[in-house]
């Protein structure tokens, strides 16, 4: 029992050294103070709440219970419907369009493509970030600049040529397509990268480079393990942008067979009718394509939060 | 390995880091910088992407500035960045004060964060549920209290506000965050120095944290704001532009321009003088970063 409140004391103090803000003591002042931080959360946490009450509602229900708080005739059928696991005259019955929809569909496509993308985005802008940090070469800072201009341009502007060009291999509609460009081309990953290679060690380096290894096998042996904590952080950062991307896999991925979640859902409302949507089945398809990220959150929050964090005192 | 002149190690280094960029020189070339050449010739022609592009010299730019639909839509994106980073930038400051005075909770942080990580199509989607003129919460609590209805995506007035507050609840944790991590860099003792000469918590804020905060700030500003002025998923799955020409911010126009009205050329012209733009802000913002650098370093 003493051995774990002094752990829990060593850690307390562990983070009261890392965090050197000193907090608010006045009992009134606290009591305002977390009132508002408490209106806060709610305010942060309800309009989620909402999305998830109204994906197990009944659209029938929201006609007379359009405030009830918890869910109205408690039904997993919108789920279902969005998941294309219904049939159609199901569907049409629960006030859906009877259209074919599978968010299990387009979850696999955001998958494979993200996975796709964040793989080779980040084994090839790791190795970017090796040369960049560790390799001595002339010029090297000067191309590192440039390379970031990359970073600094709006998105729209490179957005309409790649279009075409992704027109013209041929890979509209097909995950290839969705991904190449992010695959390839990703200053902030390498300019992510960087700043850890270039906190290594240099000593390392040169031991491994006496004992006459490459730099293939040190950026693969040494360099790369030591900022494996770094390549997880980003992974994930990377993963959660790309899965919420939308007018990129827009434009280029329109087909049953190439769609995201976020194009999906995007689709499924401008073919819902004006008058009266599917609000039951939007708000299903809408929680379907947060969970992923939400469990990712669950898992990793400590790890995003920190590493915006660290970003904030650059 | 002994033998090798340092010039000869030199070199062999750089053989390496071409090999090793050799994939990144593929994608800076392919889809960046190839493209954006292309972007700027097409900006010249006029280009529906069936027939060849025909140089038009620079009638695109001439017309952009007589379009009154592009015109409008530089007004309408201002005032979309003027409520979003406006709002944003305030309470944002509220909540990281709060957050930093008030709790060392990193779960409370987490949810504070959570928004930001959920896609801009589902949470536009989820805020034009709530607000759905009928059937919507918001709509529904407003009638229960007697006051009237609101069409708060489909009025021209509202649409465009409704759009910047939806983004605000969206980015505004992160913004905290942010300055959460500025106001942590702040020594202790200061505060509590401050403290003993007896200062109250707003003569704090106003005297200590403020000034000391004051480079987080300026960086904070440089990254939400070029990213607010290309506001599009949030209009793109809602108001697609309208009602009327309310909510057809640039990039909304770039796209439709480029895509329902096959005016490539034209898109690209207006994207051209976003991005210049945009490039004067961010050099205009890194001055003025430079030159804030913070109180306690003076």
């Amino acid at each position: 029992m003493s051995k774990l409140s002094e752990f829990i004391n060593s850690k307390r103090r562990q983070v009261e050294n890392e965090d050197s803000s000193a907090l608010v003591k006045s009992p009134v002042a606290r009591f305002f103070g977390l009132t508002a931080l408490t209106l806060i959360i709610l305010g942060t946490l309800f309009p989620l709440y909402w999305m998830l009450r109204t994906a197990f509602s009944t659209n029938k229900s929201m006609f007379s219970d359009a405030t009830s708080l918890a869910p109205v005739d408690f039904t997993f059928g919108a789920i279902k419907r969005v998941l294309g696991l219904a049939t159609t005259q199901e569907a049409i019955a629960e006030g859906g369009s009877g259209g074919q929809i599978s968010f299990l569909h387009y979850m696999g496509n955001s998958l494979i493509v993200c996975t796709l993308i964040v793989v080779f985005q980040i084994g090839f802008g790791a190795l970017a970030a090796y040369a960049f940090a560790i390799l001595q070469w002339r010029g090297r800072d000067t191309v590192f600049a440039i390379f970031l201009v990359a970073l600094m341009v709006p998105g729209i502007f490179t957005l309409l040529p790649n279009f075409l060009l992704v027109k013209e291999l041929g890979l509209l509609n097909s995950y290839l397509g969705i991904a190449l460009p992010a695959m390839f081309m990703a200053p902030f990953s390498v300019f992510f990268l960087r700043q850890f290679f270039l906190g290594i060690n240099r000593s390392l380096i040169e031991a491994a480079t006496i004992d006459g290894a490459s730099h293939f096998r040190i950026f693969r042996v040494v360099a790369a393990p030591l900022v494996m904590p770094q390549i997880l952080t980003l992974s994930i950062l990377q993963f959660i942008f790309y899965w919420n991307d939308y007018l990129w896999p827009f434009l280029v991925g329109q087909s049953e067979d190439s769609k995201l979640l976020t194009v999906g859902l995007g689709i499924f409302r401008s073919q819902t009718p004006q008058g009266n949507p599917d609000w039951a089945g939007l708000m299903a398809g809408a929680l379907i394509a947060a969970i992923p990220i939400i469990i990712i959150f669950l898992i990793f929050g400590r790890r995003i939060v920190g590493s915006i964090q660290s970003s904030g005192v650059k | 390995m002994a033998t090798t002149t340092q010039k000869g190690f030199t070199q062999s280094q750089f053989a390496i880091a071409m090999v090793f960029l050799i994939p990144s020189f593929i994608g800076f070339f392919g889809f960046f910088a190839w493209p954006a050449l292309r972007g700027i010739y097409l900006s010249f022609t006029e280009y529906d992407m069936l027939r060849d592009p025909v140089w038009t010299g620079i009638d695109n730019y001439v017309n952009m500035f007589q379009d009154p639909i592009f015109l409008n839509s530089i007004g309408v994106t201002l005032e979309y960045v003027f409520l979003n980073i406006g709002i944003q930038t305030v309470l944002a400051l509220l909540i990281a004060v709060l957050l930093h005075r008030f709790t060392r909770s990193i779960v409370i942080r987490g949810i504070i964060l959570l928004p930001y990580l959920i896609a801009n199509v589902i949470v536009a989607l989820v805020w034009y549920w709530l607000c759905d003129y009928n059937l919507g919460l918001i709509n529904s609590a407003l009638d229960g209290l007697g006051i009237q209805r609101m069409g708060f995506f489909g009025n021209e007035t509202l649409a465009m506000p409704t759009i910047a507050f939806v983004n605000v609840w969206r980015h505004v944790g992160y913004t905290a965050l942010l300055i959460f991590a500025g106001l942590v860099a702040i020594p202790r003792d200061v505060y509590e120095a401050a403290e003993v000469d007896g200062a109250g918590e707003w003569r704090i804020f106003r005297s200590i944290t403020l000034p000391l905060l004051r480079p987080v700030l300026a960086f904070v500003l440089v990254v939400t704001l070029v990213g607010s002025f290309q506001i599009y998923d949030t209009i793109a799955v809602t108001t697609e532009g309208g009602p009327v020409h309310a909510t057809r911010a640039i990039n909304v126009y770039i796209f439709q321009q480029a895509f329902e009205q096959r005016n490539f050329g034209y898109a690209s012209a207006m994207a051209v003088i976003l991005m210049i733009f945009l490039a004067f802000i961010a050099i205009a913002q890194n001055k003025l970063l430079k030159a804030n650098e913070n109180d306690l370093d003076r």
